[in-house]
């Protein structure tokens, strides 16, 4: 113990930024032997980068450091790697799990620190070869499982376990090390029964008691009400809230994290007219699309709307629009305008005039490597032959440079996108201008109906409000049918006319924006599986 | 001033700057080793006016995002095929020439279509393939111009009148029919005017060919296939019809390499052909997926300058030949000194 009287972490002024796109900005966080601090924040507030950069997580490194500094049981510390975090008695469980589907939850509890027994084969080729104690393992595992204080069966094979037992597992690792002294839970309870969460939450108190802290991120805010005695709250890579829990409460929570008081929706729609025609109708759609499987979505979409689609990751709703653009394998049927859609042709959709915006920017939505011109002109170019000239009697279509610049321009004055010119790098860019590329690579289309699928993630405020008053101005001026897909309630309730919850890989129900957030909180849980 | 002097250098790489530093130092020490630079110049314009369309081959690939061409010579015996048909069938003098590239037309589409097939099918590991397509291509065709029916006493094996010879001259065929084509002398630097014509006759049809729209569509699949999928694009369809099209470039390409060399080299020969075509057009500061017209043209004149001037001028100051070896040392080091460029990105 190199200083008692310090406090066991101290985190000072620690920024971040990934290519020029700043999610952190100076975060300041005390914590005590035996506290629980409850870290909350709306998706993409930087709270799982801040917790990366305590554990020392070798993406941070790649992608150049952090600044500030952290000081861990009252020294000065800069993890290279998990190794030195878990060295200096830093446990972390994260939101992926790391488990060998294979071993059982003792050896995976034990996994490299195993109790070893010598045997003639060790005593001659040295201790690499000596073999397990499995005895001793048991006994560990064991104990570790009781100090959790939740029942797990520590000879089961982790792939045999519900998703919640796995977790446990997770935590029962990082409390079987002697030396642990703070343990990092990343939002552990998203894949827990409400029974379980309640036994994790037990052990969290219990681990506090034994003189463990804890920092408990998580998006369920009772829950950091019943088991927090600090809370801080981010948004937008700054810390807004920073107290005991005993002073606040979960509306003041609420408010901190989506910066404005959540009933008082700026809302400006009018809501959907009823008696407008059905211009896109989805009908029993399934999409194979890795951690967002569509399973029966049945939709209709009013022509001129902005129709929201919200739902907990996961649960299938960047699904929908990837199925139907055809990047994903999807069946079902997909009527728009009157004809049916052929689907898993990409193809077909631009060619009636539908555009989409994908979620990933940087391995769908943009040529990193090519400039903004390019970028912005190459969808058009290809699927309505705008920008080219024709040579030869049209035997030859050549790129037309000039008006490719001119048509570039204009986005770039008209979406604020700021860049040294319209020549530059797309990667050069930071995330927000690099969504309103995307942006203006879909208008460029002038589609009659555009999807934008997480328009707003990873970008800070100034450019979430521009890109979301871009694409409101999309739908009154030019009359475009928008369906904007975000796991951000708050956001879709500013844009949309009508927002459908997608639970389960379906559609949970439709509601006008203008219903409270419990409603839709209600239909977001209804179906997860 | 000094501002844009550093632009200007990383402009061109100072590992290029390095390179040129050198071949101007061998230059220098012609003199001393008895080389006439004149000569050494000429050397250096014949070779680029026979290499240029072999790496220029390189090109429609790289943009398409099938990586380095590996597998040329696969590409190359199309060529070959080419040639050795047309001679058989009794072509003589420029219209063999002719008759050449004609005939291997139809052979680089059919190669580059089943080659194509083939990198469609392996997305991410196109050069390692590549290369041992190369490698058993040169296998197949071994035993390839055993076993055909070639007639021709030109081309056969004299004592046994079966199978084709390993180098056939073509004296009495098309040699220097273009590089002979309005050559001059200029301070002693012979110049093969038509060969260089004709690349770049070759070479302005693909950058043209690049502003199209196809070209275009084949370079942003090259840059990012999701992106070009998402936008519409049959993926498949322009990484085959870059295929087919590096494929037809090597394989007049090849041809283009006799009329300046006066043989056709069969069996292993075109093992050799690869590594120096990719060798130039890396040193001519193209990546793995991103490659110009200006990185095909100064990245031949770089690679043949070292691979002629080096070995010419260290031989004759230790007297011992070893050209072969520096030539190997420098073109392998060259590959492995580009390769391990391309992952290296600008911090931020």
């Amino acid at each position: 113990m190199a200083n008692n009287n310090a406090p066991l972490l101290e985190m000072k002024n620690i920024q971040k930024s990934f290519y020029g796109n700043q999610v952190l900005n100076d975060i300041n966080i005390t914590l005590n032997e035996g506290d629980v601090l409850g870290l909350c924040g709306e998706n993409g507030a930087g709270k799982t980068t801040l917790m990366k950069i305590l554990f020392g997580m070798e993406e941070i490194a790649e992608t150049g450091g952090y600044g500030g500094e952290i000081c861990f049981n009252g020294e000065k510390v800069d993890f290279k790697s998990p190794f030195d975090a878990l060295n200096a008695g830093i446990g972390m469980v994260h939101q992926e799990f790391s488990l060998i589907p294979g071993f059982t939850a003792t050896e995976n509890i034990l996994l490299n620190r195993e109790p070893l027994k010598r045997n003639v084969i060790s005593e001659v080729f040295g201790d690499r070869l000596n073999t397990l104690n499995y005895n001793e393992m048991t006994g560990r595992a064991e104990n570790a499982i009781e100090k959790m204080g939740f029942k797990i069966d520590p000879k089961m094979v982790i792939a045999d376990m519900p998703v919640g037992h796995k977790q446990f597992t997770e935590i029962a690792r990082e409390l079987s090390k002697e030396n642990l002294r703070l343990l990092i839970l990343d939002e552990p309870t998203a894949v827990l029964t409400e029974s379980e969460a309640d036994a994790l939450l037990q052990s969290i108190k219990s681990m506090s008691e034994r003189g463990v802290a804890v920092i408990f991120v998580t998006h369920r805010l009772e829950e950091i009400m019943t088991v927090c005695n600090k809370v801080v709250v981010m948004r937008d890579g700054l810390v807004v809230m920073d107290t005991r829990a005993e002073d606040t409460d979960v509306k003041k929570i609420t408010k901190a994290m989506v910066g404005r008081d959540v009933e008082s929706v700026d809302n400006k729609s009018v809501g959907t007219d009823e008696t407008a025609e059905t211009i896109m109708s989805i009908k029993n759609l399934w999409v194979d699309m890795p951690g967002e499987t569509v399973r029966n979505v049945s939709l209709d979409v009013k022509k001129g709307e902005i129709l929201g689609i919200g739902g907990l990751a996961g649960q299938g709703k960047l699904g929908v629009p990837n199925g139907i653009m055809g990047l994903y394998e999807a069946g079902g049927t997909v009527v728009f305008k009157g004809n049916e859609i052929p689907l898993n042709s990409p193809r077909k959709c631009l060619d009636s005039n539908i555009a989409f915006v994908s979620e990933d920017r940087r391995g769908v939505g943009l040529l990193l490597d090519e400039t903004l011109e390019w970028n912005i002109a190459f969808p058009a170019m290809q699927i309505q032959n705008k920008f080219l000239k024709k040579l030869f009697g049209g035997l030859i279509k050549w790129r037309d440079e000039k008006a490719i610049k001119e048509v570039t321009d204009k986005y770039i004055d008209e979406l604020q996108i700021k860049c040294t010119s319209s020549k530059q790098k797309a990667k050069e860019l930071s995330g927000g201008n690099q969504q309103k590329i995307c942006l203006a690579k879909s208008f460029a289309l002038e589609p009659e109906f555009l999807f934008a699928s997480e328009p707003t993630r990873g970008i800070d405020v100034g450019a979430k409000s521009l890109v979301l008053e871009a694409l409101r101005k999309l739908n009154k001026e030019k009359g475009v049918t928008v369906v904007v897909i975000s796991s951000e309630l708050e956001e879709l309730r500013g844009v949309c006319d009508r927002i459908a919850i997608v639970s389960g890989g379906e559609v949970a129900g439709i509601l006008p924006a203008s219903k409270s957030s419990e409603e839709f909180g209600q239909l977001m849980v209804s179906k997860v599986i | 001033m000094k501002e844009r002097i550093k632009n200007i250098i990383a402009e061109f790489g100072i590992s290029r700057l390095i390179i040129v530093g050198f071949i101007l130092f061998m230059f220098a020490l012609a003199p001393v080793s008895g080389n006439k630079i004149s000569t050494l110049l000429s050397n250096v314009a014949n070779r680029f006016a026979w290499n240029g369309l072999l790496v220029l081959s390189m090109v429609p690939m790289i943009h398409s995002g099938c990586g380095l061409n590996f597998g040329l010579p696969l590409e190359i015996e199309a060529g070959l095929l080419g040639v050795t048909i047309a001679i058989e069938m009794g072509f003589t003098g420029n219209e063999a020439f002719l008759a050449a590239l004609t005939i291997a037309t139809p052979f680089a589409i059919l190669f580059g279509t089943l080659y194509g097939f083939l990198l469609n099918k392996i997305k991410g590991g196109e050069m390692m393939i590549a290369t041992y397509v190369g490698f058993s291509a040169v296998s197949l065709m071994c035993i390839g111009w055993v076993m055909l029916p070639f007639k021709n006493p030109v081309i056969v094996w004299g004592y046994t009148g079966k199978g084709l010879r390993t180098m056939i001259s073509i004296e009495n065929y098309y040699y220097e029919v273009l590089s002979g084509f309005l050559r001059f002398k200029l301070f002693g630097v012979t110049i093969p005017t038509g060969a260089i014509l004709f690349f770049a006759l070759i070479a302005f049809g693909i950058w043209a060919f690049l502003h199209t729209k196809t070209g275009t569509a084949m370079t942003a699949v090259g840059s990012n296939p999701t992106f070009a999928k998402a936008a519409g694009i049959n993926i498949d369809r322009i990484r085959m019809l870059s295929v087919i099209l590096s494929t037809w470039i090597a394989a007049i390409g090849i041809i283009n390499y006799q009329q300046g060399f006066g043989y056709v080299q069969l069996y292993t020969a075109p093992y050799s052909m690869a590594m120096p075509a990719v060798a130039a057009i890396l040193l001519g500061g193209a990546s793995v997926n991103k490659a110009s017209i200006s990185n095909v043209i100064i990245g031949t004149i770089l690679y043949q300058a070292i691979v002629t001037t080096t070995p010419n001028v260290i031989n004759s100051l230790i007297n011992l030949d070893i050209s072969d070896v520096i030539r190997i040392i420098v073109s392998n080091g060259v590959i492995l000194f580009a390769l391990t460029r391309k992952i290296e990105e600008p911090k931020k």
